[in-house]
Formats: structure tokens, C-alpha cells, sequence
């Protein structure tokens, strides 16, 4: 008898007849199997846009910021677009790896792993924005506080800006470590049943040692439980912080105290929708159908509802307060030049793509349909890009004196740049996909006795006894 | 570091384990330690090993990031370099909460994973014995040091009866070096036949 049970009417969690055996072949298998021919093709061409973004890169740094469409009017443009669109990607990946391990959420074994390696990668590419944003990035290193020969002068620590250096520094190192510390064991078993001197060796350097001893699985749970509380907080720290960037500023459009959670709720919303269109692809081609099943994708497209609707009514609150509050700048911000304008038609992409679209997930059906929640994926991570563009760059092509005013569109550097940090995140997703669980093989084995489905089946006995001879039987096991 | 006698049994299922971990202490032999693929919620309590205080250290790495965080920021803002920022106040409380509370986490989270390492000998190029290739993939292995007292035989049909499926002798270091995996270990295709099972 199982320590835990668990209800025959919750969806299982694992499908199919498994024992731990069998978990292990299905997750390991696919790193030790020769990679198809889809993962190739897929590589190469996240290989070459890395190429291409790093020439953009390249052209940028060699002659200066001015190459990109950047002006006086517009000093933020899709740089800070794509640097908060990729932040805010990378925070359903700890929500789902430490805020629903808190809750209890059983579901988030099958995704966390997949949920954190896209995080981390997401903050990579998040943080190479502001880095060649600073133009002279050779002199990256000023924003860190250290005592230098200049007085020594210290970078301010009460601008927002440095507040974002130690968040997303903070935010990378903590994901990392939260991540690689849950990989530890699960290298191990890739090492002790590896077939290959070259695995063996690279496997048994990356597990560090492990041997899963129960002393030092103790200490693993204690450690994860506690890096998922500090973890908790962070993550919400960190886009409250990117939207101090904004919220601290005089701009009308910008200067709202909602920003904090409307921010956070957005990232979580996109980053979901990140999440989907990973998973949809990786269950799909490394065959894991019955480890992130459709109950995963319905759980996730559920809570891509609840923060799309929050990010809607963020949208009305700003509208209503623009209004409300009798400033005319506000007003004329969002009446004139977001609603309207010559940049308008991006509110409209934001609009859709955000607050009508992902409503069809109020139906049961939809949620469960791969196919819609692909799509779906793709046109909430299209609005969350334009909701941050809209932010940025219709709050600043209209400032207070009409002859600054400007139209914005990208130069090709700005565009290879983005285009570059796909080929870094896709060039490191596939990677992991190839050499790393994809899935947390050791949780799934935690769960499977109580969630899996052919384990669910022996659940009816209990479930016919009284609660107190099952607490009884439970209490008195051994 | 010397290497010992070990008597190793393995189990296919964490409810025969519990039990077998139960009798195995009641008749008095020492368990060196039971390795399994995923945390088994109690058998750390069952062998009656003690509460980690690994959240106890966290904590106090967590209050080192909170002061060195807060006093760096004011001794520089009102002792070092103190600037005039658009007419704020020196020592403006509010404004170093964002940057404390990160380090905070940063203090805390690197400091929990560099103790857990440490207590674990856990890093790269450290080689440990390992008892069993399948102990990490779906095999619960308990190995029993074979003292003076104990005779090997009659600890092997001790685990046998409390229902090891799998019971063999072992000479072990117990500690860690450095070394590699490839070099030392079998690969799991050169294995002997019973443990392929």
C-alpha cells in the first residue's frame, strides 16, 4: 500500500501501463538514441539565425547605436520590446517549477523541467538587449557596484535600472541553480545506465557524484523546497522591477501603479503560452504523450485564460483612469495615440491577440484540442510582443512638443537581433532537448504510484473503505 | 577512506523496503544506506536518521544578503560618496528595498546549494561507489556493513527473507575521491548477467 492516495476521479498524471523501469527508458531514451532528422533541420536553422544575430550584433557594436532606428523621440524601441517580451517568457517557467510546487499542484512534474530550461534560455536572451542597448558595451561592467579608481563613484541604487541588473542577475543565477540541482540525480541515472564510455564519463562529471543516498535526498527536498519559496517571490520581484523601469518614470502611459501585477500577470500569461508551444512540439516528436498529456495543456491553457483576462482588465483600467483622471496628457495618450494614431494598429494586434482570442479557452473542448492550443500559443506570445511595444513605443512617439513627434519601425540590425536571440533560445532548446531529461524523471517516479493510470485502477479498494480504516491502515503501515 | 564489507540487497518496490528497513534495525545491524531512484517520503525517518538543518542555513545566508545589502548601500550613499539624486534623501529606505531583497534571495539560494553540495560531496569529478547500476533507475539498494559480529551469510538470508530480490557481497570504499566514471565503473552492458535483469 502506497503512503498516498489519491482520488480515481483526478485525471492521471502519467498515462499508460509504467513501472519506474519503464519511466526511465521512455524520458532517457531519446538522449541516447541518435537524434531524427526533424532535430537537425531544426537546429541548423536556429544555428544560422544565431549566426545572422550575431553579424546584427556584430554591426551594431562596430558602429555604433546609431545603426539601429532608435532616434531622440524614440530612445526605447524593439530592443526593450523584445528585452521584456523574453523576460517576461521566462516567468512561467518558475511559476511552474516553484509557485505550483508550493501549492501543491501535482501536474507541474511533467513540464517543470521543459518550463525552467526555457526560463533560463529566455533570460539569456532577455539580458543581451539592454547589454548592447548600452551601446559601448565594452564598458557593460559599470553597472556592477565595485570599488573603482573613478573616487570611487557608485552606480545609483536608487534607479530602477540598477534594480533590473540585480534582478535579472539575480533571477538567472537563482533558475540556474534551482534547475541544475533538480538535473543532478537525473544525470546520475543517464550515467549508471549509460552504454558508451564518452556518456559515462561527460554524465558521471555533470551528475556530480550522485548516488541517491537517502540522507542526501533529504537534504535534495529540503533544498528544493526552500529555493521554490525563495524562488516564489522572486520571480514576482523581477517583473515588478521590469515595470519599475516604466512606472517610476513621468511618461503618461507609463507612470501607473498598476504596472507591477498587470506585468507580472502578462508574463506568466505569455510564458505560458511559451510553455505550450515547446511542450506541444517536444511530446510530440521525442514521443512523451503520456508524460505531459492533454490534461497538462488543459491545466495550462487554464491558467492562460485567468492571466489573459487579468491583462484585459488591466487594459480597461488604464483606458478608465486615462479618462477619469482628467489629465490630459493621459488621455490624449491613450485616446489619441494608442486607440488611434499612426502606431495604432498595434493596439489593435495587442487587443486581439491578447484579450478576445485567448477567451476560447473558456471552453472545455478548446483547452483539450492540441491543435487550437498551438495556435493559440503563437498568437499570445504575437500579442504579449505588441503589448509591449505598444507600451513602449506609443508612449514615446508622441511627446509634448509635436515636432519631435516620429513614426517608428526597425532597422534590419534591430530586427537580426531579435531574430538572433530565437537562434540562441531554439540553438539551446535543442540542445537540452537531445542531452537532457526533458522531463524530471525522478519526480515522475515520486508521483507515479499515486497518479499514474494503471496504478489509479487499484485505487477503487480504497476507495469503497471508510476514510478512517484507510488512515488507520496508513498510520499503522509499518 | 578504507574500504569495507558490505552485504547488498536490492529491493523492486518501496513497500517491501519499509518493512525490511524496519526488521533490519530491530535485529540490530547497521545500515550504512539505502539508495534509491527518487526520494521515498519517511525512509529517511525510518532509518532514523535526523532532520536536515540545510533551511536553518539558508536562513542565516539569507540575513547576511539582507545586511551586506542594506549597510553597503547607506554607508555608501551617506558616508563614502553621498550624491545629491535629484534632491532624495541620502539614506532613502525605500528605494534600497528592491536591491536588498535580491540579494537577499541571491545570499540565500547560492549559499543553500554550495552547503547542500559540500554536505553531499557533490562536484564535478567527485566518484562514489555505486552499489547497484540500477539503484538509480528503479532499484531500492540497501547495504549492510559486514562487521565482526555479523556474519555475511547469515545477513544475506536475513534480506532474502524480508523480501530483498536481489542479495550479493561487496567490498566498498565509503567515502569519495576523484576520478571518472568511465574509467572505473563497468558500463551497464558489461555488467554481470543478474544485475541486467
Amino acid at each position: 500500500m502506497h503512503l498516498k492516495y489519491e482520488s480515481t476521479l483526478r485525471e492521471p498524471l502519467v498515462d499508460g501501463v509504467k513501472d519506474y523501469h519503464k519511466v526511465t527508458e521512455d524520458i532517457i531514451g531519446p538522449i541516447e538514441a541518435k537524434p531524427g532528422k526533424l532535430w537537425y533541420v531544426g537546429f541548423f536553422i536556429s544555428l544560422s539565425l544565431l549566426a545572422f544575430g550575431a553579424f546584427s550584433v556584430f554591426w551594431e557594436v562596430y558602429f555604433g547605436i546609431g545603426v539601429w532606428n532608435l532616434n531622440k523621440t524614440v530612445g526605447w524601441g524593439w530592443d526593450i520590446t523584445n528585452f521584456v517580451w523574453w523576460v517576461g517568457i521566462g516567468h512561467a517557467g518558475t511559476l511552474i517549477s516553484a509557485i505550483l510546487l508550493l501549492f501543491r499542484q501535482g501536474w507541474r512534474t511533467g513540464v517543470n523541467r521543459a518550463a525552467e530550461a526555457m526560463t533560463i534560455f529566455a533570460v539569456m536572451c532577455a539580458g543581451q538587449f539592454p547589454i548592447f542597448h548600452m551601446g559601448r558595451v565594452w564598458m557593460a561592467f559599470f553597472v556592477l557596484p565595485y570599488p573603482n579608481t573613478r573616487g570611487p563613484v557608485w552606480v545609483n541604487f536608487n534607479s530602477p535600472l540598477l534594480w533590473d541588473v540585480f534582478a535579472i542577475s539575480t533571477y538567472f543565477t537563482v533558475s540556474l541553480l534551482f534547475w541544475y540541482s533538480g538535473l543532478i540525480p537525473d544525470f546520475a541515472t543517464v550515467r549508471d545506465r549509460a552504454k558508451t564510455k564518452l556518456r559515462k564519463l561527460l554524465y558521471g562529471i555533470a551528475s556530480f557524484g550522485w548516488t541517491g543516498s537517502t540522507k542526501h535526498w533529504q537534504r535534495h527536498e529540503s533544498l528544493s523546497l526552500v529555493l521554490a519559496g525563495l524562488s516564489t517571490p522572486l520571480v514576482l520581484s523581477v517583473h515588478t522591477i521590469v515595470s519599475f523601469d516604466f512606472a517610476t518614470s513621468v511618461i503618461p502611459g507609463w507612470h501607473t501603479t498598476i504596472f507591477p501585477p498587470y506585468f507580472v500577470a502578462g508574463a506568466i500569461f505569455s510564458g505560458f503560452a511559451m510553455v505550450q508551444t515547446l511542450l506541444i512540439i517536444t511530446r510530440k516528436i521525442l514521443h512523451l504523450e503520456d508524460y505531459i498529456t492533454i490534461g497538462h495543456m488543459d491545466a495550462m491553457n487554464k491558467v492562460i485564460v485567468l492571466t489573459g483576462s487579468i491583462v484585459g482588465c488591466a487594459y480597461l483600467t488604464e483606458l478608465f483612469m486615462a479618462w477619469y483622471s482628467g489629465s490630459q496628457y493621459e488621455f490624449a495618450e491613450f485616446y489619441k495615440y494608442r486607440a488611434a494614431g499612426p502606431l495604432g494598429w498595434s493596439y489593435y494586434i495587442m487587443m486581439t491577440c491578447n484579450v478576445v482570442t485567448p477567451q476560447v479557452f473558456w471552453f472545455r473542448k478548446m483547452r483539450r484540442n492540441v491543435m487550437v492550443t498551438f495556435i493559440m500559443s503563437i498568437i499570445v506570445n504575437i500579442g504579449m510582443w505588441f503589448e509591449r511595444f505598444v507600451i513602449i513605443c506609443t508612449s514615446l512617439y508622441r511627446d509634448y512638443l509635436p515636432s519631435s513627434w516620429v513614426y517608428y519601425r526597425p532597422a534590419w540590425p534591430e530586427v537580426g537581433f531579435y531574430l538572433g536571440t530565437f537562434g540562441l533560445f531554439f540553438t539551446c532548446y535543442f540542445l537540452f532537448a537531445k542531452y537532457f531529461p526533458v522531463i524530471a524523471v525522478a519526480e515522475i517516479k515520486h508521483v507515479l504510484k499515486t497518479s499514474g493510470e494503471s496504478f489509479k485502477k487499484d485505487m477503487t479498494k480504497y476507495e469503497q473503505e471508510s476514510p478512517e480504516k484507510f488512515a488507520h491502515d496508513v498510520a499503522h503501515a509499518h | 577512506m578504507a574500504a569495507k564489507k558490505f552485504v547488498v540487497g536490492c529491493f523492486d518496490d518501496e513497500a517491501v523496503l519499509f518493512p525490511a528497513v524496519k526488521k533490519v534495525r530491530a535485529a540490530g545491524y547497521k545500515i550504512h544506506d539505502v539508495y534509491t531512484p527518487f526520494p521515498v517520503h519517511g525512509l529517511d525517518h525510518a532509518m532514523g536518521l535526523r532532520e536536515t538543518s540545510l533551511h536553518t542555513a539558508g536562513f542565516i545566508y539569507g540575513i547576511t544578503g539582507t545586511t551586506t545589502a542594506l549597510s553597503f548601500m547607506s554607508w555608501v550613499f551617506t558616508t563614502d560618496w553621498p550624491m545629491n539624486i535629484g534632491g532624495k534623501p541620502h539614506f532613502s529606505l525605500p528605494a534600497f528595498i528592491p536591491i536588498t531583497f535580491e540579494l537577499t534571495v541571491l545570499f540565500s539560494a547560492v549559499g543553500m546549494v554550495m552547503t547542500f553540495c559540500y554536505l553531499c560531496q557533490l562536484a564535478p569529478f567527485v566518484k562514489k561507489h555505486v552499489f547497484h547500476p540500477r539503484q538509480t533507475d528503479d532499484k531500492f539498494v540497501m547495504a549492510i556493513e559486514v562487521t565482526g559480529k555479523t556474519g555475511a551469510d547469515e545477513l544475506k538470508n536475513f534480506l532474502t527473507a524480508a523480501g530483498a530480490q536481489e542479495v550479493h557481497e561487496q567490498t566498498a570504499e565509503t567515502g569519495w575521491w576523484l576520478g571518472r566514471f568511465d574509467r572505473e565503473d563497468r558500463l551497464f552492458s558489461e555488467q554481470p548477467t543478474p544485475l541486467n535483469a
